[in-house]
């Protein structure tokens, strides 16, 4: 890749990469350990024009984004676990209301205020189901400094071609983590940037499909006069309670993901011959996996390996494949078991599933995960 | 002449949800004045929103509307306003919905100074889930949450702006439509953040329960228990006692943030020297 | 996995570890070419408190970032001295300070005890670049990276109007080991 070498923090890359998307609006309130993503854009927005703001608490944070970007700006907000429960508020407004955006989410241990400066993964599950009602979750879990960066810039690009918001779900060892990466340059990832409508303000409705299943967007006081509402709504955006307008107005929320699988989906799939045991990771236990897996392999213990890069939609494809190859297959998260249940979900009772699970803020070593690879071959 | 609303009116928007005798569409019409009145542009304003009877207003009017979530109307209003500073920003709000779900967003938009108009429909009720009390419901009174009589003491809106640091704050009733529509007007071109603590009324579920007479009376109430500032002056303190102060309690010049904003931007691109 | 070398920096809050930790990685990953990870872990105080900075060395890809088994471990207080000790590997170097560390550990280990914060304090006049004077020593025992680099590295995270005292700091490290 083209671009300039530099040594960044996983946080840093996280704002670098947004601003390479184009972001140009943060809304933010302080929390370990996500915050130097907001003191950096405090810097670096303004010298670019954009705009940040510190609001009043998080709840805000995420109202704030929402309504720089019907304003046309791309906007994002970054948090950590308590603060993501505040979110999620008007997360679900962003989804009923198609405004993109992207909202960090960089973990830690336990529930409530647990432990701040500790890593954790334990909002996976919180990602996808945590605001209330149907809605679409796409949802990315990078693994490394480089991946924050590029995906960073993808989540504002799936934003703002499907209208919705994107969580990357990140956590404390690889947001604080340092790791050389290269910055591209100018035009290296492409950018997407979303619909505007190409009809007159007089024919202009907000939610109108006819042309596809995510309808343009018209930027707040650009003369495309129109209502946005958190209601169950129809096409001109106004509220209805109609049945037959609201079932298929909820379904195409979710078809806007389920249709688009080939630009959302992404995972790492490496297959060693006569493995009979496999890993699901994400993350920073997807390193952890990795190392196990070299070591494995030195003690002649070949282990297949799926690592979902975006975490929501879950990569059912491959984690079935490997289900039909090994027989254990292995999930080391730092939680208490949650995407284990994702994995049990897809592969049709195919493997044994057994997870290698720790919350006490200490990460999943190797070696954790190499003694569970032993006790099962 | 009559005032012709219908320039500002979504057509086939009506009727609204309001109950019959409710004053929330006074409190509309004298905003819908008060714009044309400072002849705002509706391509480059925008009305945001929360929940509540207050909030459905929004829907009604031809601009550029937003409709949110449940107290948070001016954090979205702050994100479209720091977005485009150049766009005109109101806020429309119940008593609840501003003061007790959005207590917090309310103090600090006033602390910012942010040039947001912020209008508060304040009928001392959450009237759309059935009456309950609300932050301005006076003690002692009767809601459906407070069967034996309200045990909270209401917060006077116009204090509560002030003590946070808003620069404009009047209050007005829909009795007296044409100074809230002034009110509104003034507020508007106000460069800063203002607060228009409009009185209004709601018979369904406060007058019934408190058995406060007609929507008529509901209304006519004010004329005999507001005073204006001035007037107020005149007055002694057993005479004020009980009576609403009315009329515009502050209009100050203060640096505004989007303002404060634009210096940090050329502070940042190096055009302010010593920055 | 034989070429990865594990670097512990710890001490207390607010004895620019982190910093020290990046600096160094930061001189591995960009000058001389070689991967280097750094990661950190610390408690909610900013001054006080444990804190730990890891580097992790590789000529291949490092997938676990955290150290398990460590190469070359320095400590500025008793107590991380007292606590990270047992994570160093057999014949691995302790580098101590020998004002705050006073009961070394048992074990064979190659032993540094060298008078880091005093140099800083005396001989640079500034205590809070003991840091930087326990990154001189530390590229004096390193073989992956240059003396040159690890100041060039320097340079590029210490405030401007430092460069002076800090490239006197790291050069009297370094002769505290050489």
């Amino acid at each position: 890749m083209k671009g300039k070498e530099v040594f960044f923090q996983g946080n840093e890359a996280c704002a670098e990469g947004a601003l390479y998307a184009g972001c140009r609006f943060f809304g933010g309130y302080p929390i370990t350990p996500s915050t130097e993503i907001a003191e950096i854009l405090s810097n670096r927005l303004p010298k670019i024009g954009g705009a940040f703001i510190q609001m009043e608490d998080e709840i805000a944070a995420m109202a704030s984004i929402i309504g720089a970007s019907l304003v046309g700006k791309k906007s994002l907000t970054a948090t950590s676990g308590p603060g993501m429960s505040l979110k999620l508020e008007n997360l679900g407004f962003a989804c009923i209301t198609e405004v993109p955006c992207v909202i960090v989410n960089v973990m830690r241990g336990g529930p409530s205020t647990g432990l701040p400066t500790g890593p954790g993964q334990s909002d996976v599950m919180q990602a996808k189901w945590g605001t209330h009602g149907d809605h679409p979750a796409v949802v990315l879990a990078p693994a490394s400094v480089q991946e924050i960066f590029n995906e960073t810039v993808r989540a504002f690009n799936l934003a703002e071609r499907l209208r919705t918001p994107v969580i990357l779900l990140t956590d404390e060892i690889i947001g604080h983590m340092r790791e050389k990466i290269v910055i591209p340059e100018e035009g290296v990832l492409e950018i997407w940037d979303r619909s505007r409508p190409d009809c007159s303000p007089e024919e202009f409705l907000p939610y109108d499909t006819s042309k596809g299943i995510v309808p343009p967007m018209a930027d707040f006081g650009s003369g495309y006069r129109h209502h946005v509402t958190g209601l169950n709504h129809d096409a001109s955006g106004f509220p209805t309670n109609k049945p037959s307008l609201v079932q298929p107005e909820e379904e195409r929320l979710m078809a806007k993901v389920t249709e688009n699988l080939d630009i959302i989906e992404k995972y790492e799939h490496l297959k060693k011959d006569g493995a009979k045991v496999g890993i699901v990771a994400y993350g920073s236990s997807a390193r952890s996996a990795k190392a196990a897996i070299k070591q494995a392999e030195e003690e002649g213990i070949p282990v297949d390996f799926v690592r979902p890069i975006t975490l929501w939609p879950y990569p059912t494809e491959p984690t079935l494949e490997m289900a039909g190859k090994v027989d254990v297959i292995i999930v080391p998260e730092m939680n208490l078991g949650q995407m284990i249940d994702e994995v049990q979900r897809c592969i049709l009772g195919k493997a044994r599933v057994i997870g290698v699970n720790r919350v006490d803020g200490d990460p999943i070593t190797p070696e954790n995960i190499l003694e569970k690879i032993r006790e099962v071959v | 002449m009559a005032f012709n609303y219908d320039k500002y009116m979504r057509p086939g928007k009506l009727p609204h949800i309001w109950c019959p005798g409710c004053a929330h569409g006074i409190v509309m019409k004298s905003i819908i004045r008060a714009l044309d009145r400072v002849g705002l542009d509706k391509d480059r304003t925008v009305i945001v929103s929360g929940i509540g009877c207050a909030s459905r207003m929004p829907g009604y009017v031809d601009f550029n509307t937003l409709h949110t979530t449940h107290g948070r109307s001016l954090a979205f209003a702050t994100g479209v306003k720091m977005a485009d500073p150049s766009l005109n920003v109101i806020c429309v709000a119940g008593d609840g919905d501003s003061l007790a779900i959005g207590g917090n967003h309310f103090i600090h938009a006033c602390r910012r100074n942010i040039d947001i108009t912020m209008i508060v429909f304040n009928n001392n009720i959450y009237g759309m889930t059935g009456g309950q009390f609300s932050p301005t419901t006076p003690h002692g009174k009767l809601a459906s949450t407070t069967p034996y009589g309200n045990p909270d003491y209401a917060f006077d809106v116009a204090e509560l702006s002030m003590g946070a640091g808003a620069t404009y704050v009047s209050r007005g009733t829909v009795y007296h439509a044409i100074p809230l529509e002034r009110q509104i007007a003034d507020g508007i071109t106000h460069k800063g953040f203002s607060v228009i603590d409009a009185l209004c009324t709601c018979p369904t579920t406060y007058g019934r329960r408190n058995k406060l007479g007609s929507p008529i009376d509901m209304i006519l109430w004010f004329k005999d228990n507001t005073v204006g500032l001035k007037a107020a002056q005149k007055l002694s303190p057993e005479e004020l006692e009980g009576k609403i102060l009315t009329g515009v309690f502050r209009n100050d010049i203060k640096p505004e943030y989007c303002e404060e904003y634009q210096k940090i931007i050329e502070m940042a691109q190096g055009a302010v020297a010593g920055g | 996995m034989a070429d990865r070398y594990e670097v512990r920096l710890s001490g207390a809050g607010g004895q620019g570890l982190v910093l020290g930790g990046v600096i160094l990685a930061e001189a591995i990953a960009l000058f001389e070419g070689i991967n280097a990870v750094q990661t950190q872990s610390y408690g909610p105080e900013a001054r006080g408190g444990a804190s730990k900075s890891e580097v992790i060395i590789s000529d291949g890809d490092i997938d676990y970032p955290k150290a398990t088994k460590i190469d070359l471990l320095l400590c500025l207080t008793q107590e991380s001295c007292d606590k990270y000790s047992v994570d160093l590997k057999e014949g691995g170097i302790l580098l101590a300070d020998s004002r705050m560390v006073t009961k070394l550990p048992e074990g064979n280990y190659k032993v540094y005890h060298l008078p880091i914060i005093d140099t800083a304090k005396d001989k640079v006049g500034k205590v809070f670049v003991a840091n930087i004077v326990a990154l001189g020593a530390i590229a004096g025992l390193l073989k992956s990276v240059s003396l040159e680099n690890v100041e060039k590295a320097v340079l590029r995270r210490v405030p401007k109007g430092t460069e002076s005292l800090n490239r006197r700091a790291l050069s009297l490290g370094y002769e505290l080991v050489t």
